[in-house]
């Protein structure tokens, strides 16, 4: 018995790999802005779970304002700006505004090949798109 | 000045995504120690994330008992990428642009654009199931030196 226990506790430990949270939340005044944790954003996976926790957040208010804080990101593969797109096209159908701050020159550039800047408001920190979302209000 | 030994890897991996993290890693560490820019090996850190998504995804269709081989070369001057799939192939003409029209919000199709817009040379094979990419070398004049940012 004591020897199960022993084992299994080894098993437990071995397998309990704590899971970081992919976005941390904050509810500010005229907004909720959501972090992206991650450094690197590649992974099929990874981009699902961003969905699902992004997605979760945005259908527990009735009407939603976001920011989304690029502050961690220093790469991320296209697949992503495809998740932008989803998560923009949710936050409009629930009458809400979707801003992104504080990304990079080299994300940005990336933003800026694909013209996707012609689709989101991107601001340099969160300051400004709080500000913008304000003005819009 | 002699040239540098060409730096030359062959590898086949699975058909997974992340599957590429490993020989990302070292090609990477080796474009750094080369001295290439920040933004080169940005440059390709993409465009080869994008070209082994594709293949995985479009090229072997998700299936994991096809498999998909990199090739790659650095030399002084340049880094040049091979990414082969066991798929039938596709026609890149055939590819809409994604910054056109209602393209722009599709949630898809970005990826060969990106690897298009970051290599400066990208060809493929007749089949259609070899990416071929090169990337020189961003050479500076002295005066924009003052003003690089890698």
């Amino acid at each position: 018995m004591y020897h199960f226990g022993v084992t299994l506790s080894f098993f437990m430990e071995f397998v309990m790999v704590p899971i970081k949270p992919r976005i941390s939340v904050e509810y500010a005044e005229n907004a909720t802005i959501v972090t992206f944790t991650d450094e690197k954003i590649l992974e099929e996976r990874d981009i699902q779970a961003l969905q699902e926790s992004i997605m979760s957040v945005i259908e527990q208010a009735d009407h939603l304002n976001m920011i989304l804080d690029f502050c961690n990101v220093s790469f991320l593969s296209s697949a992503v700006l495809g998740l932008l797109i989803r998560i923009s096209k949710k936050v409009y159908e629930r009458q809400g505004q979707l801003k992104l701050c504080k990304i990079n020159p080299k994300i940005y550039e990336i933003f800026k090949i694909t013209r996707l800047t012609n689709i989101f408001d991107i601001y340099p920190d969160l300051k400004s798109a709080a500000e913008s979302l304000s003005a819009s209000d | 000045m002699a040239s540098k030994t060409p730096n030359n890897c062959s590898v086949v991996l699975e058909s997974k995504p992340a599957a590429v993290a490993g020989v990302c890693e070292q090609l990477l560490s080796k474009l750094k120690s080369c001295n290439f820019s920040r933004k080169d090996i940005f440059a390709v850190h993409l465009a080869l994330e994008e070209a082994f998504i594709n293949a995985v995804r479009h090229g072997n269709k998700m299936d994991p008992s096809k498999q998909i081989k990199i090739d790659y070369s650095i030399s002084n001057d340049k880094i040049e990428i091979s990414v082969a799939d066991e798929g039938s192939g596709f026609k890149p003409n055939s590819v809409p642009d994604p910054r056109c029209g209602e393209n722009i919000y599709k949630t898809d199709g970005r990826g060969l654009f990106l690897i298009s817009s970051y290599m400066d040379v990208v060809d493929f094979n007749k089949a259609g199931n070899c990416i071929h990419m090169v990337r020189f070398v961003q050479k500076l004049k002295s005066t924009d030196k003052t003003k690089r940012n890698g």
